[in-house]
């Protein structure tokens, strides 16, 4: 059977969209030639910078012929039905053939298409498969259409077998199939006819292009390895640099080059971004000091001089790159060892705006400040050394080496607080304060930068949600959901246990103070003996300077309808300013959203969490997981589930009763009304179960809680069984309704289980 | 002619060596823009003349002024004032790639003995509205041009697609040369009677505009000049297309995109001096873009943009 070799040789497609561009060729191609009835036996796909390759085994060489059997209408239909049949099948009524059938005799056609030979189908799907390719990014070029990643240069497409080869007759947007490709854009850069996939991978061997990049990747390691190996030396794994690399050349050749004395002093991450990101330089460092001393870099040919002039070029510009960044470094040591140390930045910091609504950075910092001291204590961290270590987390802002490479921001933080002297928990923080930045990335462990992680984060949610910046589908510009989760899974990963509603308090009021330091806020409304009244609806209407006054009736009427905010005048006006009802439960409401998605990720049902959400105190975020984890166990279980049947069964009948006879039965069963067994071992159980869960909530062990719940399943189902809860004597009728309602209030006690679906 | 090139000794004999060579090519040898850009696309030879439908073949020198990276003259690389070579080809033609290597052949980089290679950089100006596909061209990891397939230019699709090359002249240069400190690189022929370095030449001016970008700029001033530029290419293309004294049909697209530039320029000097947040910058940015938008719209309304009074009386 015949084999099919495609190539299309284009200008270099981006390393980092070879590996897919190569899946999607093969997909593309393969589903187009089997939809269309030409299966083929093997298939294997390579990219190189230059080139897609598809090469199929054991293709068909033409589709088979395909018979289609379509039913018609009956046989003594109309003669119009018919004769419609007939032009649709492409008929005449001879062919037709007449089969009974339980509702009488209908036609069949048989149709029959004929086999296709195979380069007409490929020179569809391959024509179909370039038109609509799936870059990521794709573009036009010179007068033409066509899209494609960089410009389209040749088409390769041959079925060939022991015949010869064929090509297949295609072109597209002026580019016209053939036989042949071309090697090495510099080695070997001469036309190269070819007759099918194992004289192209051979004479592309020969043309210095090695063609898989598997094999390109191995070399370029294993090379590597060895020339580290040899000078004592052990490369730094990368592998999606190793991933890269091996996608910008065809012909790899590995050399190794060293890093200037001079820069050997620079912090080991500021040497590894630096050759990473610029240069596509491996890192190699010393195994006895960890210390990067070289680097490798990956050429794409052989030369004359075995590389001397492109090693000495490379180690040119690295040492251009790292005096830039040294530089930086230097610059930045000195002011950070010069009075004032860090204090310095922080102080620049003044002069830039963190967003216009919400102030400078340095406004920023003060909040910060503020609620990071307050946090500290919940936390486990001092007070001050929490201030202390927000104050200037966010000081390498200002430094060079950040404004160069931003990803740096927080690390150099770190380096440049021990270097000004401060203590490893403050420099830490600068590191850890953003984290975590992603779902998999680890939340802070240590308790000072916990505080100023925390801080960080809910200032954030509580600035934007002042301002009406909240995310809205799929925009989140300031990246809030981000610190929604950020909050979560460091007070839950840490089981810290914090009033969300006290931490948003202590924000808020910090956000208002520096609104109304900073003279954004227009909301002195008047004063009452000397008490400056503020609006509550206006406060964070900031773009307005002007103090909006009001007369003495408006205020009157703002008072009572609760829209003022007392403050004493003093600086402080925190103790007063009260946070809004509407305003804290809008931004609870965004964390709980963040949360059911964390716990949906951990298997966690969005209606359990909102029965748990539906408690008391569910603004204590690790508290709300203990209930909801507990809950979601014991629903796992047979007895948990039926518990909740029985519950509902119970809170519905008696809902109903205290409806119809408005009253609320909470008080005042008494066994002695009790009638029946199943009665009487109700009341039993509930006593049994009630010594065991009031002391497992007072301990927030909701597990124990809930396995005591469980243990009722059996006396509620015996209960519903054998007792009508209607009775005629209304004394047992009352009696039974207030049994019902204290498993209403014990099976409420970890969370609302109205709540739950089914 | 030949392109096999003689190892050139001097920054001048690299540029006019480029100058050679792509005038051969048949592009028309422009001189610089005679104001303050960030970069060679700034032109208008560039920037508008990418659009519409008129062929286009252009190389120049464009003096550049990046405020943020003056080193006072020290770095052995990092300049605030820099010189780019511009090429731009409208259509791209298929052997683009070919041309620019050998335009690198013609200043003495021997093809047998350096990697080139094509890395991918995407190139997007905010401040322009437009952006392109293509590479950063590598010498030995060094950077030594950008190529650019154009796709859209102050908010309209470019079609034909220009090709745009553009070469970092001292980069380039130390690199042929094998000067490791720009300033001592030979600005002409050191055999002259007179022979200057480019720090003879700029080693003064990097100083006093590193101060004068860092640390000294009225941040005040440039505020109302940033906001003046803008009011006034507002202003300029409001007018009617129509210029009442001569009765012609005059779209005033350049003097308009001269405002835009400023604005741009202006913009750079701010950034230097530290008094623009992120998020002030991306206001800032779409301001400038929207002056760009703008020029652009209106080149297209001019007789070098592919206008023709038919399209008037067609509406």
């Amino acid at each position: 059977m015949p084999d099919l070799l495609i190539e299309l040789f284009s200008e270099e497609i981006p390393a980092r969209m070879q590996k897919r561009a190569g899946e999607d060729l093969q997909k593309l191609v393969t589903n187009g030639l089997v939809d269309a009835g030409l299966t083929y036996g093997s298939a294997a796909v390579f990219t190189t910078p230059r080139r897609l390759t598809l090469a199929l085994g054991d293709m068909l060489a033409a589709s088979p012929r395909q018979v289609e059997e379509r039913k018609g209408p009956k046989a003594d239909a109309p003669e119009k039905a018919i004769e419609g049949f007939l032009r649709g099948a492409g008929l005449t009524r001879d062919q037709l053939e007449e089969r009974d059938t339980p509702k009488g005799k209908i036609l069949f056609a048989k149709i029959e298409k004929p086999g296709r030979p195979a380069a007409e189908i490929v020179a569809e799907v391959l024509e179909q498969t370039i038109r609509n390719f799936p870059w990521p990014k794709s573009m036009r070029w010179g007068a033409g259409n066509l899209k494609w990643v960089r410009p389209l240069h040749s088409i390769l497409c041959i079925i060939s077998d022991e015949a010869g080869a064929e090509v297949v007759p295609l072109t597209v947007d002026g580019i016209t199939a053939g036989n042949t490709t071309r090697g090495h854009r510099f080695l070997a850069p001469d036309e190269i006819e070819v007759t099918g996939f194992e004289d192209y991978q051979a004479k592309l061997a020969r043309a210095s292009v090695v063609l898989d990049p598997a094999s390109r990747a191995d070399t370029i390691w294993h090379d590597a390895t060895n020339v580290a190996f040899a000078a004592g030396l052990e490369v730094v794994e990368d592998a999606g640099l190793l991933a890269e690399v091996a996608g910008l050349v065809e012909y790899p050749v590995v050399l190794m080059g060293r890093i200037g004395k001079d820069f050997l002093g620079l912090p080991p991450e500021v040497l590894q971004t630096s050759m990473k990101e610029h240069q596509k330089f491996f890192s190699v460092r010393n195994p006895k000091s960890g210390q990067i001393e070289r680097f490798i870099t990956v050429a794409n040919r052989t030369t004359a001089d075995e590389g001397t002039t492109i090693l000495a070029g490379n180690e040119k510009v690295l040492g251009a790159r790292l005096s830039d960044a040294k530089f930086f470094w230097d610059n930045d040591l000195r002011t950070v060892t010069a009075e004032g140390g860090m204090e310095t930045w922080v102080k620049a910091l003044e002069n830039v705006t963190f967003h216009n609504k919400l102030g400078t950075q340095a406004e920023l910092i003060d909040r910060m400040a503020t609620l990071s001291h307050e946090l500290a204590p919940l936390v486990g961290a001092d007070a001050d050394e929490a201030e202390q270590a927000a104050r200037v987390a966010k000081a390498d802002l200002s430094s060079e080496m950040v404004y160069e490479f931003p990803e740096l921001q927080g690390l150099m933080g770190s380096y440049y607080a021990r270097k000004a002297g401060l203590s490893d928990a403050v420099a830490d923080a600068a590191k850890d304060h953003y984290a975590p930045l992603g779902p998999s990335d680890d939340v802070p462990t240590a308790p000072v930068s916990i505080a100023v992680a925390l801080a960080e984060k809910i200032d954030k949610l509580t600035g934007f949600w002042a301002i009406d910046e909240k995310p809205t589908g799929s925009k989140d510009p300031f990246a809030l959901r981000r610190a929604a989760l950020g909050v979560i899974r460091i007070l839950v990963e840490n089981d810290l246990n914090i009033s969300g509603l006290s931490a948003l308090q202590i924000s808020y009021a910090a956000l208002i103070n520096s609104q109304l330091d900073a003279d954004r806020a227009n909301i002195l409304v008047g004063d009452v003996d000397g008490t400056e009244l503020w609006s509550r609806g206006s406060h964070v209407t900031l773009d307005d300077g002007e103090t909006a006054r009001r007369n003495d009736s408006e205020i009157a009427q703002a008072i009572e309808q609760g829209e003022i905010i007392f403050t004493d005048g003093s600086a402080d006006h925190g103790s007063r300013i009260a946070l809004p009802n509407e305003f804290a439960s809008s931004v609870l409401s965004f964390i709980h959203d963040r949360l059911k998605v964390y716990l949906r990720d951990q298997g966690i049902r969005h209606d359990v969490i909102d029965a748990c959400i539906a408690m008391e105190g569910s603004d204590d975020l690790t508290l709300l997981v203990k209930r909801a984890r507990a809950l979601s166990e014991t629903l796992k279980t047979d007895d948990g589930e039926n518990l909740i049947q029985g519950f509902k069964r119970a809170n519905n009948i008696l809902s109903q009763a205290e409806e119809a006879d408005g009253v609320e039965y909470s008080f005042g069963a008494d066994p002695k009304f009790a009638e029946t067994d199943a009665e009487k071992d109700l009341f039993a159980a509930l006593d049994k179960a009630e010594a065991k869960i009031t002391p497992a909530m007072a301990a927030q062990d909701f597990s124990t809680a809930m396995a005591g719940m469980a243990e009722l399943r059996g006396p509620i189902d015996a209960f519903f069984e054998t007792v009508q809860v209607n009775a005629d004597n209304p004394t047992v009728r009352r009696n039974r309704l207030n049994l019902l309602s204290r498993i209403r209030t014990i099976c409420s006690a970890v969370a609302d289980l109205t709540k739950l679906d089914g | 002619m030949s392109d096999a090139a003689q190892k050139p000794r001097s920054f001048q004999e690299i540029i006019l060596a480029l100058q050679g060579y792509w005038a051969r090519q048949g592009c028309a040898v422009l001189q610089p823009y005679d104001m303050e850009v960030g970069a060679g696309t700034f032109h208008p030879a560039t920037t508008l003349r990418s659009l519409g439908s008129q062929p286009w073949a252009a190389a120049y020198v464009q003096p550049s002024r990046r405020p943020t990276d003056g080193r006072y003259g020290e770095n052995p690389n990092r300049l605030q004032h820099y010189y780019q070579y511009q090429v731009l080809i409208k259509p791209s033609p298929p052997n683009l790639q070919e041309l620019y290597l050998g335009s690198l052949e013609a200043i003495g980089i021997d093809m047998a003995l350096h990697d080139i290679r094509f890395v991918e950089d995407d190139w997007e100006s905010p401040t322009l509205g437009a952006w392109g596909l293509g590479w950063e061209v590598w010498c030995d990891g060094m950077e030594v041009s950008q190529f650019t397939y154009f796709q859209q230019v102050g908010g309209h699709d470019c079609h034909p697609v220009s090709g745009e090359l553009t070469y970092g002249l001292e980069r380039l240069a130390m690199y042929v040369l094998g000067v490791d400190h720009v300033m001592d690189m030979p600005f002409n022929s050191p055999d002259a009677p007179i022979p200057l370095t480019y720090g003879d030449v700029f080693k003064q001016t990097e100083e006093e505009f590193a101060r004068w970008n860092f640390d000294t700029a009225n941040t005040d001033v440039l505020l109302d000049q940033f906001n003046e530029a803008e009011t006034h290419c507002k202003f300029i293309l409001e007018q009617p297309a129509e210029d009442p004294k001569t009765g012609k049909r005059i779209v005033m697209a350049h003097p308009a995109y001269d405002q835009c530039i400023k604005a741009s320029h202006i913009f750079n000097l701010l950034d230097a001096r530290g008094v623009i947040s992120v998020t002030e910058r991306q206001a800032y940015i779409g301001r400038v873009r929207a002056l760009a938008k703008q020029c652009a719209d209106a080149f297209v309304q001019t007789r070098a943009g592919g206008w023709t009074p038919e399209q008037d009386s067609a509406t």
